[in-house]
C-alpha cells in the first residue's frame, strides 16, 4: 500500500482519471459513459460535467471553482456533490488522487 | 402470432472466446467439456467483423478470453481492430504466452486493461492447480511488467477448497503487487468445475472465514485496492442474478463463432444457437431462439413466477437449474424456495463429511 493517498487525507488533491479509464460518447444509447476495468457507468449531467473538466488532472479546489462558476452556484454546495461523486469513483479506483 | 414485444436493450459486454487452446489445464476451466479444435476457430477478419457488429449494437466492453487468448498469433491485431471500433478492450489471460515483445505490441495497439488469473500464491500450489510447471513464476513476471508499464491490472484469484485458506495472503499479494483491482472468485460449478466439484467445493467453515477476511480487507484496503468477492453460491440462500438476467446485458462468442447467452448455455439441449458467420450479431441478439428463451418472466414457473425476488435474481442460473435439477425452467436449485434445494444440501453435507478432497480431473 504505497503511493495512493486515500480520499479525505489530502486537503486539495490533484484529481485525474487514471490510465484505462475514459469518458466515451455512447452513440447507441445517446449518453456519455465512463469506461474502466470491468465497469461501464452511464453518466448523468452532473457526473459528465465533473469528469469533462478534469483533462489531464486538476486540483480539487480548481475543479469545484470552475463548476461553481459554470453553474452559478455556491462553492460549498458544489463541493459536497463533487466530493461525494469522486469519492465513490475513487473507491473503485476509477479516479486517482495525488498530492502534487 | 407476430411478436410485438419491444426489442431487448442493447448489450453492454461481449466475451470473445478467441480459442479453446490453453497451456494450462485448470480443473475448473469454464470452457465446455468438448473443446473446439483450432481448425474451426474464426479467422482474424471474421472476428474483426464481429467486433464491428458488436460496437454498432451498443457493446461497450470487449473481453478477449479463451482458452488462453495469447495462443492466437493475431491477438495484437484483434486488439487494434477492437479499439478502432471504440470498444474498451480487456485481455483475460493466464499470462502464459505473453512476452515483453508481445506486451509492447498490445500496448501499442491500445489494450485498455489486463485481467490476470491467479491459481495460487506459491509455485507449488499454483502450478499444481494449473497443471503447468513454472507457470507461477512466469505469471508473476508478466504481472510486474504490466504493472510497470502502467496498464491497469486486475488479479482474478480463483478460490476453492484447496487454496481458499490462503485468502489473507492472496489479498496481501495483490496489494504488494500494486494492482488496482482484485477479484476473489469462488469457483462456480459448470463444465470442468462440475466434474471436479468434490475436489473444489469449500467447506462451510472455509466460506465463513473467507467472508470475514474479505470484510476486514474491504476496510483496511479502502481506497487502495478495489475488491470484488464472488462467494460460492451453494452456501447462499438466494441464487445469483446470473448474467444480470438472461440475454439482458451480455453475450459470448465461442471460438467457432457460435453466439451464446452465457458460456454454459450449450448444456441446455433444447436451445438452438446461431453463428456469427451466418447471421448478423444484432439479429441473433434481438430474435435468436436461445436469447429469447429465458428473457422476461413468461418462461418462469412457480416458485419464481410469483416470487417477490423475480426481478432481483431472475430465477437464478438456467444452466445450474439444468445441471442440478435436470430442468432449465426450474428455479435455481441453490434457492431456498427451490424443490431441488435438498440436492444441494445433500451435496454440501457429503462435502463437509469428507476430510480429503477428491483428486483433480485436469482439463486436457
Amino acid at each position: 500500500m504505497k503511493g495512493i493517498p486515500a480520499f479525505g487525507t489530502l486537503d486539495d488533491p490533484v484529481v485525474r482519471l487514471p490510465r484505462g479509464v475514459r469518458v466515451h460518447q455512447d452513440r447507441v444509447r445517446g449518453v456519455p459513459v465512463l469506461l474502466g476495468p470491468e465497469r461501464a457507468l452511464m453518466l448523468d449531467q452532473t457526473g459528465n460535467a465533473i469528469l469533462s473538466e478534469l483533462g489531464d488532472g486538476l486540483h480539487l479546489s480548481v475543479l469545484i471553482g470552475r463548476l461553481a462558476e459554470r453553474y452559478n452556484a455556491p462553492f460549498d454546495e458544489i463541493a459536497g456533490d463533487v466530493r461525494e461523486f469522486l469519492e465513490e469513483l475513487q473507491l473503485q479506483r476509477l479516479v486517482d488522487y495525488a498530492d502534487a | 402470432m407476430r411478436d410485438l414485444s419491444p426489442p431487448p436493450p442493447a448489450p453492454l459486454a461481449l466475451l470473445a472466446e478467441l480459442t479453446h487452446r490453453c497451456p494450462l489445464a485448470c480443473p475448473y476451466c469454464s470452457n465446455p467439456l468438448e473443446l473446439t479444435a483450432r481448425e474451426t476457430e474464426l479467422d482474424t477478419s471474421t472476428w474483426a467483423r464481429a467486433f464491428g457488429e458488436a460496437a454498432a449494437l451498443g457493446v461497450l466492453q470487449l473481453h478477449l478470453s479463451g482458452g488462453e487468448p495469447a495462443s492466437r498469433r493475431d491477438l495484437e491485431e484483434l486488439v487494434g481492430t477492437a479499439r478502432a471500433e471504440g470498444l474498451y478492450v480487456n485481455l483475460i489471460t493466464s499470462g502464459i504466452g505473453l512476452t515483453e515483445v508481445r506486451l509492447d505490441a498490445l500496448e501499442a495497439a491500445g489494450l485498455d486493461h489486463v485481467q490476470l488469473s491467479l491459481q495460487g500464491i506459491r509455485p507449488e500450489i499454483a502450478d499444481r492447480i494449473g497443471g503447468y510447471r513454472g507457470g507461477f513464476e512466469r505469471k508473476v513476471a508478466i504481472a510486474r511488467s504490466v504493472k510497470a508499464r502502467g496498464i491497469p491490472l486486475t488479479l482474478n484469484a480463483v478460490m476453492h477448497r484447496q487454496n481458499i485458506d490462503d485468502l489473507p495472503e492472496t489479498i496481501a499479494f495483490a496489494a504488494d503487487l500494486g494492482v488496482r483491482r482484485l477479484e476473489i472468485a469462488c469457483v462456480q460449478f459448470y463444465g470442468w468445475a462440475l466434474k471436479n466439484r468434490a475436489a473444489l467445493q469449500p467447506t462451510r467453515e472455509q466460506v465463513d472465514s473467507a467472508k470475514q477476511t474479505v470484510a476486514r480487507a474491504l476496510q483496511s484496503y479502502r481506497g487502495h485496492l478495489a475488491i470484488d468477492f464472488v462467494p460460492p453460491d451453494y452456501y447462499a440462500d438466494y441464487p445469483k442474478a446470473c448474467m444480470g438476467g438472461w440475454g439482458s446485458t451480455g453475450l459470448n462468442i465461442a471460438p467457432d463463432g457460435t453466439v451464446l447467452p452465457c458460456h454454459a448455455a450449450q448444456t441446455i439441449r433444447h436451445l438452438t444457437f446461431q453463428r456469427v458467420t451466418e447471421t448478423p450479431l444484432g439479429e441473433i441478439w434481438a430474435n435468436g431462439q436461445a436469447f429469447q428463451a429465458f428473457r422476461g418472466h413468461d418462461w418462469m414457473r412457480e416458485p419464481c413466477r410469483s416470487c417477490a425476488r423475480r426481478d432481483i435474481d431472475h430465477g437464478g442460473c438456467r444452466c445450474q437449474a439444468m445441471a442440478i435439477a435436470g430442468d432449465p425452467f426450474a428455479a435455481d436449485p441453490v434457492c431456498r424456495h427451490s424443490a431441488a434445494r435438498t440436492i444441494v444440501d445433500e451435496l454440501l453435507a457429503e462435502n463437509g463429511a469428507t476430510v480429503e478432497a477428491a483428486p483433480f480431473v485436469y482439463r486436457r
